[in-house]
C-alpha cells in the first residue's frame, strides 16, 4: 500500500463549515498561514496545482469573491475558467440540472459556485464527481467567507476562545451570518446577533447565539463586531423605513466601541455602504480589519483549493 | 331477487367476516360468511381477510388536464385513483385553460367517461373566479349545470375578503359549497417550507402558519355571518384547528380537511433541500401534527383529502425555491392513514366517515354504506401488504412523493365500482 491511496483531506465538497471538524478548520488556517507567504513574494506563483482546472460558476454577480478565488487559483498555477449564468428571476434560463451536466462534461477538478438559490451548491455536489466549493448559496451559507473571517481573527488574536463577537445588520437574509455563527461558536467564541426585528430570522431557538435589537447593549464588552452589508432593497420590501434611520440605529460608530472591549476589532465582508452600516472613519481606523479580510480571503481560498484539489494525494 | 354477479368472499367488515354479494351494480346483501354457501355463476373475489370498505372519495386532487398532461392527465390520474381506492375524485380548476366555464367542465367530464367508463369518476370543482384571477366571478350557474359540484380558487388564494364573500354568496345561490385554499398571499414571502427553525437554518423564504390561520379565521367568521358553508382545504397547523373548533362551537357552517402528509411528516422533511417534500401549505411541526390528529379524532376536521399534486421529475429536480409545490398522493393515501386506525386514534367507522361518508355528504354525492340497494362501490385493503412507492410502482405520472423508496405497509388489493372491478 502506498500513502497515495489515503485521502489526506476527507471531503469532496465544501458546502458549509459544519462539515469540517475543529481540527480541519485549524488545518485550513495553518495551510493558509503557510501559503500567505507566497502573496508577499515578488513572483506570486507556485506550481502546486499546475494542470488542474477550476471553474468559477457565478450565477449571481460577485466581483470580490470571484476575483479572490481567481487569484487564489492562479497563484497556485491552476487554470481558472469563468462560467457566468445571468438569472434575473427564479425560473429563467437553463435548469441547474442541465448546468450540472454541462459542467460534468467539461471534467474540471473543482467548481466554485455562487448561486441565488439556497441549496444550489448541494444540488451540484450531489451530481458532480469533482469538488464543489460553495461561494455563497442564497441566504444559506458562505463557508469560505466564514473561514476567512475566522482566519483573520485567528491571526489577530491567536485564538477565538472566549471572545465575544457581534454580528450586526441584516441577519435574516445573510449567508455570511449563518456560516459565521456556526464557525465562530465552534472556535469557542460567544456570538451575538443584532438588528431590527424585520432583519432577524423568525426562529433562532436552535442557534447558539444571543439576540439583541439594541446596538448599545449588543456592543457591551464585544471583542469584535462584524458588520454585514445592507441590501438597499430592504427599504422597498418594507423591512426598513429609510437609510438614515438605519444608519442612526444600527450603523456602527466610534461611540459604540467605547462600550466594547479595549481593542475591539471591526470586520466587514464588503463592499461597504460607508455611512450606512459602518461609520466611514471607523472603516478606515486602526480597529478595522476590513483590508486584512481581503488578504486573508486570498490565502484562505488558496488553502481550500490546495486541500480539495490534492485530497487524494500524499501529503 | 336476482342472482349475484360478483361476490367478495371472506372480507373483514368492521371486524366481522362477511361475504358481499353484488348484482346489477348494486349491493344485494352483505352476509355473514358462510363456508357452505354457493354463489352460482358469480365471479368470486377471495378477500383472504382483507379489510372491506366503501370506495373512497377524494375531495381534492389536481389532474392537470387540460394543459399540463405531461404532469398527469385525466386517464392516468383516474387510474391512480382506482389503485388508491378512490372511486370519486374532485378535480381542482387550476388547469390551462382554467376550468372556469361549462365548455371546459364538459370536456373534462367527457374525457373522463371515455377513459374510464366504469369509473373512477371525476367531479370537477369549478373556478370561483374567471381565470382564478380573483377579479370576476365565474359563470357558476352554467358550470353547476355542467357538473361542477363545488367552487374554489385553489392554487391562487384570494386576498380580498369582500370579493370572497360575494363569491360564497353567489355559489350558494346554486347550492354549491365553496372550498377555500386558506393562505393570505400578502403574508407569504415564500413557498413550500414552514417559517421556523428549519427555514431559518436553511436560508429559505418561508410560509408562516399565521398566513394560513389568519385566513381560516376570516373564513370561519364569514361562514358564521353569512350562514353559508365554506370548506377549508388542506388545513396544516394548530392555530387553524383551534379557530375551526371555536367556530364550530359557535355554530358556523365551516368544514375542514387535512391531508395524509400533514399527519405523517414535519418541516424536517425538507432538510437537504428535498423538493419532494415541498408542498403548499408547507409541512409544519410535531406540535401541528399532534393538533391535526386530535382534530381528526374529535371531529373538528371533517374529512381527509389527498391534495394529489403530480409534477414531472425535471420540475422537482431543481433548486428548492424554483421547484413547484405538491405531492403525488392518491396511491399512498390509504397506506399513510390506516395507521391512524391501527394506533387506536380513530376507529374504522370514523375512518370510513373521513374518507367516504362525510365528503359524500358535504358535496352531494350518493351515500354508500354497502347496505342492500347501495351502489356496489367498495375496496379491499390488505393492512399487512408491504410495498415501496417508486417510479415503477406508481401508476400516476407524478412520481413526486417524499415517500419514494420508503417501505410502506398496507395496500388496496381490489376496487369495485358499480359492481365492476376497476382494479
Ligand atoms: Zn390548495
Amino acid at each position: 500500500m502506498t500513502r497515495e491511496d489515503t485521502p489526506t483531506w476527507p471531503h469532496k465538497d465544501l458546502l458549509d463549515v459544519d462539515q469540517l471538524s475543529l481540527e480541519e478548520i485549524h488545518r485550513v488556517f495553518e495551510t493558509a498561514l503557510s501559503l500567505q507567504e507566497i502573496n508577499q513574494r515578488p513572483v506570486k506563483k507556485v506550481p502546486t496545482l499546475r494542470g488542474r482546472s477550476v471553474v468559477l460558476f457565478f450565477a449571481e454577480p460577485s466581483t470580490r469573491t470571484k476575483t479572490s478565488f481567481d487569484m487564489a487559483g492562479k497563484r497556485l498555477s491552476a487554470d481558472t475558467f469563468s462560467l457566468a449564468q445571468s438569472s434575473s428571476s427564479l425560473t429563467k434560463g437553463e435548469s441547474l440540472k442541465d448546468t450540472a451536466l454541462t459542467l460534468q462534461a467539461m471534467s474540471p477538478d473543482a467548481i466554485v459556485i455562487r448561486h441565488w438559490a439556497s441549496g444550489a451548491a448541494q444540488f451540484l455536489a450531489e451530481r458532480l464527481e469533482c469538488s464543489v466549493i460553495n461561494a455563497g448559496d442564497g441566504w444559506h451559507a458562505h463557508p469560505t467567507q466564514a473561514l476567512l473571517d475566522g482566519f483573520t481573527l485567528f491571526q489577530e488574536w491567536g485564538t477565538l476562545q472566549g471572545k465575544t463577537i457581534l454580528i450586526l445588520g441584516d441577519i435574516a437574509h445573510s449567508r455570511v451570518a449563518r456560516s459565521n455563527v456556526n464557525l465562530l461558536t465552534r472556535l469557542g467564541a460567544n456570538v451575538r446577533l443584532c438588528g431590527p426585528r424585520t432583519l432577524l430570522p423568525h426562529d433562532t431557538s436552535s442557534w447558539p447565539v444571543e439576540v439583541y435589537t439594541d446596538l448599545d447593549k449588543a456592543c457591551r464588552d464585544a471583542d469584535g463586531v462584524m458588520c454585514l452589508r445592507l441590501q438597499l432593497e430592504r427599504m422597498q420590501s418594507g423591512m426598513l423605513p429609510d437609510l438614515r434611520e438605519y444608519a442612526r440605529t444600527y450603523g456602527l460608530a466610534p461611540r459604540h466601541l467605547e462600550r466594547a472591549a479595549d481593542d475591539c476589532r471591526v470586520l466587514h465582508p464588503g463592499p461597504m455602504n460607508r455611512g450606512v452600516e459602518i461609520d466611514s472613519a471607523l472603516a478606515d481606523s486602526l480597529s478595522s480589519l476590513v483590508l486584512d479580510q481581503v488578504s486573508a480571503g486570498v490565502a484562505t481560498r488558496m488553502a481550500l483549493l490546495f486541500l480539495y484539489l490534492t485530497r487524494t494525494e500524499a501529503s | 331477487m336476482s342472482a349475484p354477479h360478483l361476490v367478495i368472499r371472506r372480507a373483514d367488515w368492521f371486524g366481522r367476516e362477511k361475504d358481499l354479494l353484488m348484482a346489477d351494480g348494486r349491493v344485494l346483501e352483505l352476509a355473514d360468511h358462510d363456508p357452505a354457501r354457493s354463489f352460482g355463476d358469480a365471479e368470486v373475489v377471495e378477500a383472504h381477510g382483507a379489510v372491506l370498505l366503501p370506495s373512497l372519495v377524494d375531495a381534492h386532487v389536481h389532474l392537470r388536464e387540460p394543459g399540463f398532461e405531461y404532469k398527469e392527465d385525466i386517464a392516468s390520474g383516474l387510474k391512480a385513483a382506482a389503485r388508491g381506492g378512490f372511486g370519486r375524485v374532485m378535480a381542482m380548476a387550476n388547469t390551462s385553460p382554467v376550468n372556469d366555464n361549462a365548455d371546459v367542465t364538459e370536456a373534462m367530464l367527457d374525457t373522463a367517461r371515455r377513459a374510464h367508463p366504469d369509473g373512477p369518476f371525476l367531479h370537477p370543482v369549478g373556478a370561483l373566479t374567471r381565470g382564478l384571477k380573483g377579479e370576476e366571478l365565474s359563470p357558476m350557474a352554467d358550470m353547476a349545470q355542467a357538473g361542477c359540484i363545488a367552487f374554489s380558487n385553489d392554487g391562487l388564494p384570494m386576498a380580498s375578503a369582500a370579493f370572497f364573500r360575494k363569491a360564497v354568496e353567489y355559489a350558494a345561490t346554486f347550492n354549491r359549497p365553496v372550498i377555500d385554499h386558506c393562505e393570505n398571499p400578502t403574508m407569504n414571502p415564500g413557498c413550500g417550507v414552514n417559517e421556523g427553525e428549519v427555514s431559518s437554518r436553511l436560508g429559505l423564504r418561508a410560509q408562516p402558519w399565521v398566513a394560513e390561520a389568519e385566513q381560516v379565521a376570516r373564513d370561519c367568521l364569514l361562514a358564521e355571518f353569512l350562514g353559508l358553508p365554506i370548506h377549508l382545504a388542506h388545513v396544516s397547523c394548530r392555530a387553524s384547528v383551534d379557530c375551526i373548533r371555536t367556530a364550530k362551537a359557535r355554530g358556523a357552517p365551516v368544514t375542514a380537511e387535512t391531508c395524509p402528509h400533514y399527519l405523517t411528516l414535519t418541516e424536517s422533511s425538507v432538510e437537504g433541500y428535498n423538493t419532494l417534500a415541498k408542498v403548499n401549505p408547507p409541512l409544519r411541526t410535531d406540535e401541528d401534527v399532534a393538533a391535526l390528529k386530535a382534530a381528526l379524532a374529535d371531529g373538528t376536521i371533517d374529512i381527509l383529502a389527498t391534495d394529489h399534486a403530480p409534477h414531472a421529475d425535471h420540475e422537482k429536480e431543481t433548486e428548492f425555491e424554483a421547484a413547484p409545490c405538491g405531492i403525488s398522493g392518491l396511491e399512498t393515501a390509504m397506506s399513510l392513514t390506516w395507521p391512524l386506525v391501527e394506533s387506536g386514534l380513530i376507529d374504522r367507522e370514523r375512518f370510513a366517515d373521513l374518507w367516504r361518508h362525510r365528503p359524500a355528504e358535504l358535496f352531494g354525492l350518493e351515500p354508500v354504506r354497502l347496505e342492500p340497494g347501495d351502489a356496489a362501490d367498495c375496496i379491499l385493503f390488505d393492512p399487512s401488504a408491504g410495498w415501496t412507492p417508486s417510479p415503477d410502482s406508481l401508476v400516476s405520472k407524478g412520481k413526486n412523493t417524499p415517500f419514494r423508496d420508503t417501505p410502506l405497509k398496507g395496500r388496496v388489493t381490489a376496487h369495485v365500482l358499480g359492481g365492476v372491478r376497476v382494479f
